[in-house]
């Protein structure tokens, strides 16, 4: 399984219609993979909910801006983990032998401020309930996260900004990114408080954006030539094993394991065991991640999660530097959502080009030296995992 | 005359002593919450006959914050100007389930630990005209009298 190709709108609040970052991407990824997108013969587009029956129907409405072919279509929604479930789509078609060329896009308009649910009584909608019933956005949630390694690790306001710090010095040379300057520690730590003990600067914005890959067959790697291409090893789109035990948005309530014990590892730490499984490879082997640092202290659950270092171990990885350009494994060298801040069916994906890029060794100065094996990974609401393994 | 309602039907009671309402399966023991199943969320069992329960009113801290910026709707602010408050996520031992809820008037996130002890309450969300909307919150188990209310 290939990647031929990657492209990305760069992020940012343009106010702009959805659809026409989804093409300039999705133009980028064709080109970069040398395809004609006549010859494309599936399109999957990552679902978004904020921009009307368009959205709701992202692969045909990308489809149709690109101007018919009679490709065969899909639309995923997976919240967050979209992109990754698209391409999930994309890939089992091609190892399926029924597609040579698919095409998958994400892109997204968003409003500012909270992400909010869509209007309307919805006493049946958990999403809707946690809203009216106790004002729970999605940053209270990062900021229970964030405190819970405070007061079991020892973690402190000090260490989340320095994520912060490393991700801004990361994504000053990416020109995707939306925010492209240094942050220093004062700078977080004097941010307003939102989500004690998370403030502003922890925090990742919500974006405009755009990204596309085009994956391909065998046979259409063979067709195009023999250029050396980046390969997706696996696929990782678990749902949880009951009891779920973890407090994930957007529930008021776990399961309860009063009756059935709870799995060894949590949801998010199973979503990377997957991955590692079915690519027969394990953190030892990674050069780089992206992971889906929706706050600072996030990015730190996820060095657990991916086996970077052991439980409450995390700071220390961070501070010996060993995650930034020129550590051990790198993470978030794109800059990460702190960066980009999150475009929600485009963002998987964009941490897919990203890898890419890395793998080819054309990330310019933010390139990782001799990158050979990436991970990317997220989580959407409802009991979506997300992972890719990408090796060269 | 003002009269005082649950925000949401079947998920508590109000009154004293107020407790959450969930369901447990007569089969395999399996708690719920919120109450809203009619079949058990256990892999293992297909009962289709789940009772109603009351659920421990007291329980430990698995986490906490607060909102220091107003919720979007459909979340609906008491006070203007907009008053922060916090919220907690406790851990219930018997039923070995976390439930998330707003943490008492007067409390916050100075008055919690991970680890430390809350009881369930009973406070007004809002007030719609004469009608005063009743929501669960968590309030600090404290020896002496209430912490810092920021």
């Amino acid at each position: 399984m290939a990647v031929l190709g990657v492209g990305m709108h760069p992020w940012g609040k343009w106010g702009r219609p959805f659809v026409s970052y989804g093409v300039a991407a999705a133009r980028a990824a064709l080109a970069d993979a040398g395809v004609d997108w006549k010859d494309v013969d599936f399109i999957v587009g990552g679902e978004t909910v904020r921009n009307g029956y368009g959205g709701y129907v992202a692969g045909s409405t990308m489809a149709r801006a690109l101007g018919w072919n009679g490709a065969r279509v899909a639309t995923c929604y997976a919240a967050c983990a979209s992109g990754s479930a698209a391409i999930e789509a994309a890939r089992t078609r091609i190892l399926a032998g029924l597609c040579d060329l698919a095409l998958v896009v994400g892109a997204d308009t968003t409003p500012k401020g909270f992400l909010a649910p869509n209007a309307g009584e919805r006493w049946d909608d958990p999403d809707w309930l946690r809203f009216r019933l106790i004002g729970a956005t999605n940053p209270a949630f990062f900021g229970l996260y964030a405190r819970r390694r405070m007061d079991l690790y020892g973690a402190g306001p000090a260490d989340f900004a320095a994520v912060k710090v490393k991700n801004s010095r990361h994504g000053v040379h990416n020109p995707n990114a939306r925010y492209r300057k240094e942050v220093s520690a004062e700078d977080v730590m004097a941010s307003p408080v939102v989500s004690d003990p998370l403030r502003l600067l922890d925090i990742c914005a919500t974006s405009d954006g755009a990204a596309a890959v085009v994956l391909g067959s065998a046979a259409a790697v063979r067709k195009l030539g023999s250029a050396a291409r980046v390969r997706i090893r696996s696929v990782s789109t678990v749902t949880p094993r009951f009891p779920n035990t973890a407090v994930d948005l957007p529930d008021i309530a776990t399961d309860s394991a009063a009756t059935v014990t709870a799995p060894a590892i949590g949801f998010r730490e199973s979503i990377a065991a997957a991955a590692y499984e079915e690519a027969g490879l394990g953190p030892q082997d990674l050069s780089l991640a992206e992971v889906y640092d929706l706050s600072t202290a996030l990015e730190l659950d996820w060095y657990e999660d991916i086996g970077l270092c052991a439980r409450g171990e995390a700071e220390k990885l961070l501070h010996e530097g060993a995650t930034t350009i020129g550590g051990r494994v790198p993470v978030n060298t794109s800059g990460g959502l702190a960066c980009f801040g999150e475009a929600v069916p485009a963002q998987a994906i964009s941490q897919v080009c990203e890898v890419t890029w890395q793998l080819r060794g054309q990330a310019g100065a933010r390139q990782v030296d001799g990158a050979r094996v990436g991970l990317t990974i997220n989580q959407g609401l409802f009991g979506h995992g997300s992972c890719v393994i990408l090796s060269t | 005359m003002t009269t005082a309602v649950p925000v949401i039907d079947g998920w508590f009671t109000i009154d004293e002593p107020p407790t959450l309402l969930g369901r447990r399966c007569t089969e395999c023991g399996t708690y719920q919450f919120p109450p809203t199943g009619s079949w058990c969320p256990n892999p293992g069992c297909i009962s289709e006959d789940m009772e109603t329960v009351p659920l421990s009113a007291t329980g430990t801290v698995w986490s906490y914050t607060d909102a220091q910026y107003q919720p979007p709707p459909p979340y609906v602010s008491r006070n203007d100007p907009y008053q922060p408050f916090a919220i907690a996520a406790v851990e219930l031992e018997r039923e070995q389930i976390i439930i998330l809820g707003q943490v008492a008037d007067g409390f916050g996130v100075g008055d919690l630990r991970v680890g430390s002890t809350v009881e369930l309450v009973v406070e007004p969300l809002e007030t719609d005209g004469e009608t005063v909307k009743l929501v669960w919150r968590w309030r600090p188990v404290v020896s002496g009298e209430a912490g810092d209310a920021r």
